[in-house]
């Protein structure tokens, strides 16, 4: 074969299509004044004494590898945050592993349990990078498309209607990026006799389990049966307002976490160590700090979403996370050319549905993790760019 | 006096905000304008909100430098009164800013705004300092206010975030 007809990018790579939100981000980049709710993570810096906790930790020279699974300080702490919040236990020593983002902790649940052919449910609208991350460790992505009048909760029977005997998994987001839609201990209980029904293993990322705003939050291995067959994949970033950090977490049953561990091991050896010493301090002394971001946020959710609807873009009411989901079906446009009128026309940049899979088209992913006076403003802009349609 | 849930969270952004938008509030409180209107009349009938509050920085104005000094105050406390009385005295002059009994090496702290440092000085060795009661001052100005109720000046607070991220 000649070099020019050769290829030296994987197949599996060469298939994976950029993601959507890469497209948006270089356009809209490119642009003065724009106004973004087109991000996905906190408008907070991290609380000062996490910073402060890293600072000492560099200070006093903790610059080597730590344990492969993490700092075991750090380990209890997430054990007994686990314990304090959710009611669950795992085992620091064998069931808990410390990762870069909770990113890398998908990638290695989703290498550690699939086999090649293997199917993994994946439940859209969803964080962009679910489908790829199953084909990139040889697995099969299967779409359920949950629906904007059922407020984007999945329901058992959509479970039923794709799942097959190559089914190993299902991965699930609650609250949801970008619905921001949570789902209560009744839809995770009936999702849960599917689960033993069909005897998949759970993927559940939680990474937003620190910002629900109107019921208590339910996580997912707490659900009677379900610990045996949960992967809780969480971390620092959005709750503690840590994004930069690359710091995350997974607990899960020893054999699965063990083999999570190879992987790890044999590719990034440790998350880095002084952002492992912050961790530690925002588990021990952060809740006051994500008390106060979580109240912030659900003000801004309230005027934010009532606005939306004030002019006109139908918005269900989102229980966590920071996004809003409107509707955009009374312009009549496709999100994409929805948000590209959007930030041209007046300069407020919001994400196409269309890029968290084909269920999201119809509707745009608005980040309400901006100050008020900007919302406000986006608010106004929109408002006037809808009376000109 | 207890405050409900909707009250407080009023309270709370209101300190924050003194400007904000009656429909902005609303919103934010999941209330009607009317609501939120009765319960801001109501916080503000009892005294739970005393007054709205402008932080300037006089600085950035030409000709409105001024100086501010805080001047640890010792007094005898009289018999009856103890510390109220002479507290009362100090806090009436216009010049004077806060007025705080202290626990440790003196009794009062006061904070005085005055337009230059011979203004300050001259209320402290001809107001302050012939009271009665005041036994000795120590007079601090202050050289620069970094962060002021709550509120840091000059404050770089650019988002520094990228434009659109997952």
């Amino acid at each position: 074969m000649t070099r020019a007809t050769k290829t030296y990018v994987s197949e599996t790579v060469s298939r994976l299509k950029p993601s959507g939100i890469r497209r948006f981000f270089d356009l809209a980049a490119s642009m003065e004044g724009v106004i973004s709710l087109g991000v996905g993570e906190p408008d907070f810096v991290t609380a000062w004494s996490v910073r402060e906790a890293c600072i000492l930790s560099l200070e006093q020279g903790y610059t080597s590898y730590t344990a492969n699974a993490g700092l075991l300080e750090l380990r209890q702490e997430i054990s007994s945050y686990l314990s304090r919040k959710f009611g669950l236990f795992y085992r620091p020593e064998g069931e808990v592993l410390v990762t870069v983002g909770a990113s890398q902790a998908l990638d290695l649940a989703l290498r550690a349990i699939v086999n090649p052919g293997d199917e993994v449910i994946v439940v859209e609208p969803s964080f962009v990078s679910y489908g790829p991350l199953v084909a990139l460790a040889g697995g099969v992505p299967i779409s359920v498309r949950t629906n904007g009048a059922d407020q984007f909760k999945l329901r058992p029977q959509q479970i039923e209607e794709v799942v097959s005997s190559r089914t190993k998994a299902l991965i699930l987001c609650s609250p949801n990026n970008p619905t921001g839609t949570v789902l209560n201990q009744e839809d995770l209980a009936a999702i849960a006799r599917l689960v033993e029904k069909y005897d998949l293993l759970v993927i559940s990322d939680e990474i937003y389990a620190e910002l629900t705003y109107d019921e208590p939050y339910t996580s997912f291995p707490a659900v009677e049966g379900m610990r045996e067959r949960t992967i809780l994949v969480s971390g620092f970033s959005k709750g503690f307002a840590m994004t930069g950090w690359r710091l995350g977490f997974v607990a899960a049953p020893e054999e699965v976490l063990q083999a999570m561990l190879k992987i790890h091991q044999y590719t990034m050896m440790c998350a880095p160590t002084m952002a492992q010493y912050g961790a530690i301090e925002a588990l021990k002394n952060g809740e006051h700090d994500v008390d106060e971001m979580r109240k912030s946020y659900r003000r801004r959710r309230n005027y934010f979403v009532q606005s939306l609807n004030d002019i006109g873009l139908h918005c269900h009411l989102p229980g966590g996370a920071f996004y809003a989901f409107p509707s955009i079906a009374s312009t009549g446009m496709a999100s994409e050319q929805f948000a590209e009128r959007l930030l041209l026309e007046e300069k407020v940049a919001v994400v196409p549905g269309s890029v968290f899979g084909a269920s999201g088209e119809g509707y745009v992913r608005c980040s309400y993790a901006s100050s008020l006076e900007q919302l406000q403003e986006a608010i106004k802009r929109m408002k006037r760019f809808l009376s000109r349609l | 006096m207890k405050l409900t849930e909707k009250e407080l969270e009023i309270v709370e952004i209101v300190e924050k905000n003194a400007r904000i938008p009656l429909d902005t509030l609303a919103k934010m409180t999941a209330l009607t304008v009317e609501e939120a209107e009765s319960i801001l009349k109501k916080l503000e009938e009892t005294k739970v909100i005393v007054q709205y509050a402008t932080i300037v920085d006089w600085r950035k104005i030409d000709g409105h430098e001024g100086v501010t000094a805080m001047i640890d105050v010792k007094v005898t406390p009289k018999r009856g009164v103890g510390f109220d009385e002479v507290a009362e005295r100090i806090y009436r002059f216009p010049e004077v800013k806060s007025v705080y009994l202290m626990s440790g090496a003196y009794d009062l702290s006061v904070v005085i705004e005055g337009r230059s440092m011979a203004e300050v000085a001259h209320f402290v060795s001809e107001k302050l300092s012939t009271l009665d009661s005041v036994i000795s001052t120590t007079t601090h100005f202050i050289l620069k206010k970094y962060k002021h109720d709550g509120t840091v000046f000059d404050q770089g607070d650019q988002d520094r975030r990228i434009v659109v991220a997952p």
